[in-house]
């Protein structure tokens, strides 16, 4: 379970946020500028809350007033861009791998064989990120993110920078993903991508938290 | 142009061996410093910026003239270093290699710290929230991206270090085979009356040398942003 009870100032922006998700798919829904990712960031630990209390499966991950902060590389929350951030001087089997080496965990070339059938990128693994296509770099940077073992996984809407056509090439594999069950927060503004892939609904809109539900709430 | 003489030899051997020695003991500490001043805010940090650059626009003989109150055998730091540790800078080789570290080390965090601000923070935080902790953020992304910038920094000090002159001359004197490098070698070649022929032959190898450290230099600077790009 996540739980984000916060408030940040940003110049003249500020946001307000309170809400728990018991969800496996959560999405967060509002326009640009609604302050979403810089929500995520919090959650991520990229950026620290002014005031306020962020908890994941009852570990407090920042709690302002106990003045606990715990830093993001042992948050063990993966992330997934909006513009990927592979490491363009690694190729695709070091991005991948990159987790693991960082959190000094044992090599496992099943779960490596299995995130790269689901994803479809076992054909990429000797590319450099520089010579990918949009869609293949945002389905490295999910199974990334995936090999890293997290225990949950941030999506900043992984298919705003692809067109049309790229997004119909993601999308199954992000429903396939859900149905993994691993627990997500998955950024949008766009409601029909929620629909197909969110249980749980966190609306927000100029800093605030306007609706909280099922689906339903996006009408 | 006739054969380079035994002594001129030594001139450029030594000169090599100082400028080399200077450049690796100087370059983790132009990393750590280029790093810092590319990534951190704190307290002092222009007056340090300030600090690292006086090389460079002090006058080279003030420079000397500061190492020898400092690091000369009766200086605060030189007796220190020679009675606890019998590391001697004065009127040795070492010394010389002390002041081209010193004198060209603006030059070499100059290219390292642009590279290393030239770096895209937002993939070392992709690199955090990978479990990276902040040593190998650096180590593992920081670092490789910058080292075209790196290495660059170390041809710029290196051709900076084999041609320094002022401070060395002042700090260590010009004792052929110790602390007589291409420059001071020139400078007293020049001083005596047959010495032109042997001044030139030397010349023209500090300029070859200074020639080949800047095409190096842009060839490194050249491979940075090819690699930044990924491909």
């Amino acid at each position: 379970m996540l739980r984000v009870d916060v408030t940040k100032q940003l110049g003249e922006f500020s946001l307000e946020a309170s809400f728990e998700s018991q969800g496996r798919v959560t999405g967060l829904f509002g326009a640009s500028g609604a302050g979403k990712t810089s929500l995520i960031n919090m959650i991520a630990g990229l950026m620290r809350p002014d005031r306020g209390v962020i908890a994941l499966d009852g570990e407090t991950l920042d709690d302002t007033s106990a003045g606990v902060h715990v830093r993001p590389h042992r948050r063990r929350i993966g992330y997934v861009f909006q513009d990927a951030r592979l490491f363009p001087h690694l190729d695709v089997r070091q991005n991948l791998d990159y987790g693991r080496r960082m959190n000094r965990l044992a090599t496992d070339s099943a779960q490596l064989t299995r995130i790269t059938d689901l994803l479809d990128i076992g054909g990429l693994l000797e590319r450099r990120p520089g010579k990918l296509s949009g869609g293949e770099r945002q389905r490295v940077a999910l199974g990334r993110a995936l090999l890293s073992k997290p225990r949950l996984l941030l999506l900043d809407e992984p298919l705003g920078s692809l067109d049309e056509g790229r997004k119909e090439e993601i999308l199954p594999y992000l429903v396939r993903l859900r149905d993994e069950g691993i627990p997500m927060v998955y950024v949008s503004h766009d409601a029909a991508e929620l629909r197909q892939l969110a249980t749980q609904i966190v609306m927000l809109k100029h800093g605030r938290v306007t609706a909280l539900g099922g689906v339903k709430v996006l009408t | 142009m006739s054969e380079i003489s035994p002594a001129e030899w030594t001139a450029i051997l030594l000169s090599l061996r100082v400028a080399i020695m200077a450049t690796l003991v100087a370059t983790p500490f132009g990393i750590g410093l280029a790093w810092l001043l590319a990534r951190r805010e704190f307290w002092g940090k222009s007056v340090l910026d300030a600090l690292v650059h006086l090389p460079l626009v002090l006058p080279p003989v003030v420079t000397g003239y500061l190492l020898l109150l400092t690091f000369g055998r009766r200086g605060l730091v030189g007796a220190w270093l020679a009675d606890n540790l019998g590391i001697v800078f004065a009127f040795r080789w070492t010394g010389a290699a002390l002041a081209c570290g010193i004198m060209s080390f603006p030059l070499l965090v100059r290219p390292i710290r642009l590279s290393i601000e030239a770096v895209d923070r937002r993939l070392e935080q992709a690199s955090s929230t990978l479990g990276a902790a902040p040593w190998q953020v650096f180590a593992t992304v920081t670092l490789p991206l910058a080292l075209p910038g790196v290495l660059a920094g170390m041809v710029l000090g290196f051709a900076k270090a084999i041609g320094e002159f002022g401070a060395t001359i002042t700090f260590v004197s010009n004792i052929p085979g110790e602390t007589q490098t291409i420059s001071s070698a020139i400078y007293s070649l020049i001083q005596a009356p047959d010495g032109d022929a042997a001044a030139g032959r030397l010349v023209l190898i500090s300029i070859v040398i200074a020639m080949g450290a800047l095409i190096a230099s842009e060839w490194f600077a050249r491979r940075a942003t090819k690699r930044l790009h990924g491909n």
